[in-house]
């Protein structure tokens, strides 16, 4: 088959991997202590930035790459990749007609308008192409309500306070190696702020888009929900087709205190590769939230079909008596896409509370794990756990992994773990076909139904997306 | 509108239809019985495109096409239907989604457009009605933890719905009560319309009480070995197979 017809059959598969021409203000590929001090000094950051990004720069000198998870990949070369681009021109945005027309067009392609008027759904959207924020919108109904919503850049420069108090807090520098890597030289993503009391009156959302060459995405999101407040956010993401791989390691940390709940989703699509496993984001992310007072709430809910590799682990800390910890997990492992996915609960204070869902499903030659932990401590009188490991295997050349770790150091506490693992059954499918589904339409339908429990947690806008989703992913797997 | 000729199947090594022969026109019902192991259920699945199947000679037509050349989904959409008789639970996805996906499909074969989410909700309580179904049971996932008799009542309101040209109709009675029975009978009869056929395929005769066949075959060794009227259904509840068996020998 000729190569362009490889493509186009590809690009069937994945229609976000177009890539857009924009002038792009770019730093020389490489790392070094002057690349993370040229970053900051792009970024006009206040000293104790500069402190923070070269501490962790300097610990992660010392650190290793972690080998333990259950991914295959060859060895990359941190040298090899261009750690600051931004789309030019770079001059300080007085409103969203000043944003580059080829930019915007990517997220009008993408279905992001950013333009307010055009926003049909009641979602406020922070987009970040490469390595910066683009466009915030809404936020000026924001701002009415007290709640803060910018790039992390803007939030440096706006609330240093906030950013010197909670930076590192959840996911200090030294945590891991992607950890400490992103540290030292992220260059944008979201922050956002919900004082005491304030009910967030609008989900919000960022969208992240590589676009420029050799470049790696090193985002970093911060949300405070204070005393009593509450907030729905979610993200998404895509890139072009590149034959390379490309290294996304981001950190998301959320602060919940007392009373307080955060919603957090993700719909991760980065361009996961081709049918022969070339190409795709290695997708290395840590993502941790903490329920800093009593009866404070994280929920994590993850739809994971895109990357190559998926190296994920979002957790709660749940410190605070009576908080809850909630995760709830699908992640699709097609062609030669590998995911290690999980979560940790660590149960500190009493009577916490966690639940954990996961749905992993496998098909061609892809690979999927499941690694959690369940941590409860001494203290965490009367904590609960229950986790749920589901595992759908389509073919014979795939495979599901499931480890679980589950650790309790007092007697008044429960844990329980439930998994399965199951097949779609030549049954289901003829069922399906008899009454006239195509073989893909009847694997879709399947394969979302056994979705549906943690469908069911995504913003409804956003669950519907989630299931077109899922059937675009699995196109080539049957068969 | 169906005509099977000499039709070969096995299964693995096994030779399961021996040179079947049938020929079903639009209007009628045609019952077929025969003892355990004779082949129905075989016959049944070669004729809804099963995998696993091995068709060896004979031919298929359905209104003058080649019928094993199609695919199960493509069988579908030209108007064949299966009444499952072990039918599938598929966890998660809702009753009347799996309906409506499914009736879409086959209107859009057909050209005609598709109905929309409201259309369809009314259309469908109204056929479950029909089949005397609780309407709760469109929003519980497709036959998990339904009961053996409501699944067969979900097979006949899935027919209702899709209302296809062909029935087959695999054991539809096999565990189920006289009500069920009944209602399921009644499903089935409501179909009856001179543009169809209905092919029963049963163990038993109790179903021929409620739907009354135009011709019974008597389904024996991979083969059709006697054929006639209802008057058939009753010898055969008499006096069982044996004689059948005995009558081959004979010859």
């Amino acid at each position: 088959m000729a190569n362009q017809d490889v493509k186009d059959l590809a690009g069937k598969e994945y229609k976000y991997g177009f890539s857009s021409d924009v002038e792009a203000d770019q730093i020389p590929k490489g790392l070094s202590e002057d690349v993370v001090r040229l970053i900051s000094a792009k970024k006009n950051e206040p000293a104790f930035m500069l402190d923070w990004r070269l501490k962790a720069y300097r610990h992660w000198l010392a650190m290793k790459e972690p080998t333990w998870a259950a991914v295959h990949y060859p060895k990359i070369d941190y040298n090899g990749i261009i750690y600051y681009s931004a789309p030019k021109p770079k001059k300080k945005l007085a409103s969203m007609d000043e944003v580059d027309p080829e930019v915007r067009a990517t997220f009008e392609k993408l279905g992001i308008p950013l333009e307010e008027q055009k926003m049909l759904s009641n979602v406020a959207v922070d987009a970040v192409f490469d390595s910066v924020s683009v466009a915030t919108t809404f936020k000026k109904t924001l701002a009415e309500a007290g709640v803060v919503f910018c790039s992390f850049s803007e939030a440096v420069r706006e609330h240093p306070a906030l950013i010197e108090k909670h930076l590192g807090s959840v996911v200090p520098y030294t945590d891991n190696f992607f950890a400490a890597l992103n540290s030292a030289v992220f260059s944008d993503g979201s922050f956002c702020y919900i004082p005491k009391g304030v009910k967030c009156p609008m989900e919000l959302s960022t969208y992240f888009r590589i676009n420029a060459k050799d470049t790696g995405q090193f985002e970093r999101t911060l949300i405070v929900a204070d005393e009593g407040a509450q907030v729905s956010y979610l993200e998404g993401c895509t890139a072009p087709m590149r034959d390379e791989n490309q290294l996304h390691a981001a950190v998301v940390e959320l602060v919940a205190m007392g009373d307080a709940s955060i919603k957090y989703s993700t719909i991760q699509n980065w361009y996961p590769g081709d049918k022969n496993g070339k190409g795709g984001i290695y997708n290395f992310v840590t993502k941790r939230g903490k329920c800093a007072g009593p009866r404070a709430k994280i929920s994590w809910t993850q739809v994971e079909t895109g990357s190559s590799i998926t190296w994920k682990y979002p957790s709660c800390i749940l410190l605070g008596d009576e908080s809850v910890g909630e995760f709830y997990s699908v992640a699709l492992a097609n062609h030669y896409q590998q995911a290690d996915t999980g979560t940790k609960m660590i149960h500190i204070g009493k009577n916490t509370k966690s639940t954990i869902v996961s749905k992993g499903i496998s098909a061609g030659h892809g690979q999927n794990a499941y690694r959690g932990q369940v941590k409860i401590a001494k203290s965490a009188v009367g904590a609960r756990n229950h986790s749920q490991c589901d595992s759908l295997l389509l073919g014979d050349k795939c495979g599901a992994h499931t480890f679980p770790n589950l650790e309790a150091h007092n007697t008044s506490s429960t844990v329980e773990h439930e998994a399965s693992t199951s097949k779609i059954g030549e049954d289901q499918l003829f069922y399906l076909r008899q009454r006239g589904l195509s073989a893909e339409d009847a694997v879709g339908m399947i394969v979302n139904g056994f979705c549906k429990q943690v469908f069911n947690e995504l913003p409804l806008e956003f669950a519907v997306e989630a299931h077109k989703l899922m059937n675009i992913s699995l196109e080539g797997s049957v068969g | 509108m169906l005509k099977i000729t000499e039709l070969q199947a096995k299964v693995g090594e096994k030779q399961i239809l021996k040179g079947l022969s049938l020929e079903v026109k639009a209007g009628e019902v045609h019952a077929i019985m025969g003892p355990n192991g004779s082949g129905k259920s075989t016959l049944s699945y070669v004729l809804a495109g099963r995998d696993g199947y091995q068709i060896t000679s004979g031919r298929v037509e359905y209104d003058g096409k080649d019928l094993l050349a199609l695919s199960p989904e493509e069988r579908a959409r030209e108007g064949v239907f299966l009444a499952f008789q072990y039918p599938v639970e598929i966890p998660g996805v809702t009753n009347k989604y799996f309906l409506k996906a499914a009736y879409n499909a086959l209107r859009k074969h057909r050209g005609e457009p598709e109905m929309d989410a409201g259309a369809f909700l009314r259309f469908v309580k109204e056929k479950a009605k029909s089949v005397e179904m609780d309407p709760a049971f469109l929003n519980r996932s497709v036959n998990e933890g339904f009961s053996g008799g409501e699944k067969k009542r979900n097979e006949i309101l899935q027919m209702a719905v899709l209302e296809p040209r062909l029935a087959l109709l695999d054991e539809t009675d096999s565990g189920l009560d006289i009500d069920a029975l009944k209602i399921v009978a009644q499903g089935i009869n409501k179909l009856r319309d001179p543009r169809r056929a209905v092919v029963l395929v049963t163990h038993y005769q109790r179903l021929l009480d409620y739907i009354v066949p135009d011709f019974v075959h008597v389904l024996s060794g991979g083969r059709i070995v006697k054929s006639g009227g209802k008057e058939l259904a009753f010898q055969l509840e008499k006096e069982g197979y044996g004689w059948i068996d005995a009558e081959k020998t004979a010859a």
